[in-house]
């Protein structure tokens, strides 16, 4: 190796160490949570360097076997996949840090947490990395059978019966995306996603929409996009919170990513139907999620309701995109990243406040706050992100897709987006309430390691601080847009949309 | 119609067969059984179609195409898998609970 | 793809019959008209994707000249294995992956209770120490088939899972120096190898990742083979007893 990696050495470190990583916790079990966390710093590092080296140099590709695209798998690092990258490692090592903590006197859930764990981190950078639609698929499936795993880890009928709707789910929506890469490789004679958009516009018409729309509907059933959400509330609310925290930042996010992808890249801005389809779902999901979690009464539920709610608002930037508004896709990646951070720091607090009094009844809080002053801080803190409320990464978020809104006098959408801010304020409000409040029964109370807090609390002032930080990620983001997916020979290049 | 359409007509009857099955049945193992029909049906559909002529003057044809069939071995290789751990999920969850069929947890 | 919130009942029994009680009254949830419009829908649906397949009658473009005037370069002759271990390789480590993260995750639910059965009865004691060897052997002749004719790591590592589920069905207990890391390395080593090797190749000269230099290939594939079908015929026979050791 020289001295300085290059973008080989980067893109090939944030998929293979936590792969290695993964094989060592599974070989030395009783070293895992010390290997584990070694893994996550270094994962960590190697992800920042590849986005140091986007950064610099624009669009990475990795010719994989050294083959080139139709025969062979092509890794393409520009700004979108490094950003959900950089996410993916800040949420994991955080969550790390966590699990460490958390699972420490817990000899089987740890033994098996890590593994899974970092299997899952292998599959999600992978599937950011990759450029190829059967591969795409291959880390679908990855990454749905290692969250399915993670949410048994519970342990309880609840969870395992969560891990399995979670997992016909996946399996069912990775079956109907590689339907559509069949018919899309029929139709092209290739799975590469550069070479697919230059071939699609020829290719015949039923055989693309009937691949879209069943990639699509795959795609939509991961997300839990409404009316496909009913198995995330169960998977998200019985398993353990680290990996709960984990399902809700990352996993949904990485089909959404992969819809953006061919929705941006393959169908270079897609048909109009199916945005208004997609925009108007999404509505229904910000409405029907933020009341289903003002109803809970545990607050784990809440909190994964409120991802089902915060899942609409990406969808609804589908129809404010069609009229070439790239500041709607800013807007919906920069929400997806703020309620990545924000979702995790909240379902961590849900973990610790589980593990102080034994239970997550809301209603029982019995003044949390003054017990636990970092835990609820964080809470609320990524509540601020949740609503939207400035200087936090949501409100940059849902400014710009509000601003595209009123630009194109979509009041429809804009008056959901608000409403959908006014619902998630009053279901964080009522848990910080209830925090506040003393609670009929007195419970017991566990004590709760430094580790715990503090990486929940951090986590809530990145997503706040996300917010700040416009000037640096704006960029970022356009790093390789459509413009130069399009071009079949996607040569490294830094073109800006 | 020629074969490979035939057969890949054949395989979306299987997706759309498998698909009911794995909406009307509440028994999870025959929802497992209904996936392993819809992936049999995606396969198919995949395999078949590799066997269409191959575009007009191509060299002599070396074979139907083999990159669909690769695929479509790393495809049966995921379904085994997703079948194992569902079932040792299900079995699981039948010790636990003494059921088969998903319904509303209790909370624990 | 159960409605949420519909009720199951007291599910708290375990007897057959409570079960098929359990499951009829599951089955009348969706009542007959329900049934006859989702049936309804589905057709709608296979109307859709014939179109599709009908759409796509015309002349395949694919990849069999591409891999036909590159199969030279990769180490083996026949084109599928071809695919799987040379161009398109990285699915098929993957896919290992794929496994080992099935097995782990089968392991994490709950110990494996053995493979059925309460004393084997006398075919299921004597024919193992018959049909063991004899499969193993033809496993090993896939593996060295595949480069060449069909066959490969994935036919020879299921001949290998059946006979690891011959012989836990013939209940011979694993020696007890084996349930520690050496069965975690056999389920792992595909995956060890595979990627290794494939991370080691890209800091040749030249190299990429993955990427078989071409008078290595075929030496390379071949022992990624048997590394893997080692690993997979373990994977398939735990799968099947269903938990940890």
């Amino acid at each position: 190796m020289a001295l300085a990696p290059s973008s080989i050495e980067w893109a090939l470190a944030v998929v293979f160490l936590p792969l290695a990583g993964a094989l060592l916790c599974f070989l030395a079990p009783r070293r895992a949570a010390a290997l584990g966390l070694t893994i996550a710093a270094l994962t960590a590092a190697s992800t920042l360097g590849l986005t140091l080296e986007v950064v610099v140099a624009g669009t990475q590709r990795t010719v994989l076997g050294g083959w080139g695209a139709p025969l062979g798998i092509v890794w393409l690092a520009d700004g979108l996949s490094v950003t959900l990258m950089a996410m993916t490692a800040a949420v994991g090592v955080a969550v790390s840090v966590y699990a460490a903590a958390y699972f420490r006197d817990e000899h089987t859930e740890r033994a098996f947490f890590w593994p899974l764990w970092l299997l899952l981190w292998t599959a999600l950078n992978a599937l950011f990395l990759s450029a190829d639609l059967f591969n795409l698929y291959v880390t679908l499936e990855l990454m749905g059978f290692a969250a399915a795993s993670l949410t048994a880890l519970g342990g309880s009928a609840a969870a395992v019966s969560g891990a399995i709707r979670y997992l016909l789910v996946s399996v069912l929506g990775s079956l109907f995306y590689l339907l559509g890469v069949a018919l899309i490789y029929h139709a092209c004679g290739t799975v590469d996603i550069a070479l697919v958009a230059a071939c699609i516009g020829d290719a015949p018409r039923p055989a693309v929409q009937a691949a879209v729309g069943v990639m699509f509907a795959g795609l939509m059933l991961k997300t839990a996009l409404f009316p496909f959400h009913f198995w995330l509330p169960p998977a998200h609310g019985s398993a353990p919170a680290p990996v709960s925290a984990v399902l809700s930042a990352l996993v949904v996010k990485a089909s959404f990513y992969l819809l953006l992808r061919l929705w941006i890249d393959v169908l270079g801005g897609g048909g109009r139907w199916l945005a208004e389809l997609l925009g108007l779902l999404g509505a229904a999901a910000v409405i029907w999620g933020s009341v289903l979690a003002l109803r809970q009464e545990r607050l784990k539920l809440l909190i994964a309701y409120s991802t089902v709610a915060q899942i609409g608002y990406f969808f609804m930037a589908f129809p404010l995109a069609l009229a070439g508004d790239s500041a709607a896709w800013t807007g919906a990646l920069y929400l997806a990243l703020a309620h990545g951070l924000a979702k995790a720091a909240m379902f961590l607090t849900a973990g610790n406040l589980m593990r102080f009094g034994g239970h997550d009844r809301i209603a029982e809080l019995d003044r949390a706050v003054h017990r636990l002053p970092l835990t609820l801080t964080a809470f609320t803190l990524a509540g601020v992100s949740i609503m939207g409320l400035p200087p936090s990464g949501g409100f940059i978020g849902k400014w710009l897709m509000l601003e595209a809104a009123f630009r194109q006098e979509r009041f429809g959408l804009a008056v959901v987006m608000l409403l959908g801010g006014a619902l998630a304020a009053a279901y964080v409000f009522k848990v910080v309430g209830h925090a506040f409040t003393p609670a009929v029964r007195s419970r017991r109370e566990r004590k709760i390691p430094a580790a715990m807090e503090w990486s929940a609390l951090l986590l809530a002032v990145v997503a706040i601080l996300l917010g700040l930080t416009l000037p640096m990620i704006w960029p970022l983001l356009q790093i390789g847009g459509p413009a130069a997916a399009l071009s079949a020979a996607g040569a490294a290049t830094g073109a800006v949309a | 119609m020629t074969q490979p359409v035939f057969w890949a007509l054949v395989g979306m009857a299987l997706v759309v067969i498998g698909l009911y099955g794995l909406i009307v049945h509440a028994h999870l193992l025959r929802k497992i059984l209904a996936l392993n029909v819809i992936s049999s049906g995606v396969f198919l559909v995949f395999i078949a179609l590799a066997r269409r002529a191959p575009r007009d003057g191509a060299a002599i044809s070396p074979g139907p195409d083999p990159v669909p069939q690769a695929m479509v071995l790393t495809g049966i290789v995921v379904a085994v898998a997703a079948t194992g751990l569902a079932v040792a999920l299900i079995v699981r969850l039948r010790a636990m609970t003494g059921r088969t069929t998903l319904g509303d947890e209790a909370d624990n | 793809m159960t409605p949420p919130g519909y009720r199951q009942g007291d599910g708290r029994n375990a007897g057959g019959q409570a079960e098929t009680a359990a499951g009829a009254r599951a089955r009348g949830q969706i009542p007959s008209w329900a049934r006859a419009s989702i049936a309804l829908l589905l057709l709608a649906l296979f109307g859709g994707l014939a179109l599709a397949v009908l759409s796509l009658s015309s002349p395949a473009p694919g990849l069999s000249e591409a891999v036909a005037a590159r199969i030279g370069e990769s180490g083996v002759s026949h084109p599928v294995t071809a695919v799987l271990l040379n161009f398109r390789a990285y699915d098929t480590l993957l896919e290992l992956v794929v496994l080992v993260v099935a097995m782990i995750g089968a392991w994490s639910v709950g110990t494996a209770r053995g493979c059925g059965g309460d004393t084997p009865g006398p075919l299921l004691r004597h024919l193992p120490r018959l049909l063991a060897p004899l499969m193993v052997l033809a496993a090993g002749y896939l593996l060295w088939a595949g480069a060449h004719s069909p066959g490969g790591a994935f036919q020879a590592g299921s001949l290998l899972g059946g006979v690891g589920i011959l012989l836990c069905l013939s209940g011979r207990p694993l020696p007890d120096g084996l349930l520690g890391w050496p069965l975690r390395l056999a389920a792992m080593l595909g995956v060890i190898v595979f990627a290794a090797l494939g991370a080691g190749v890209a800091a040749l000269p030249g190299g990429s990742p993955l990427g078989w230099p071409p008078d290595a290939a075929k030496a390379l594939i071949l022992s990624i083979e048997l590394a893997a079908m080692l690993s997979i015929g373990f994977i398939l026979a735990a799968l099947f007893a269903g938990g940890r050791p």
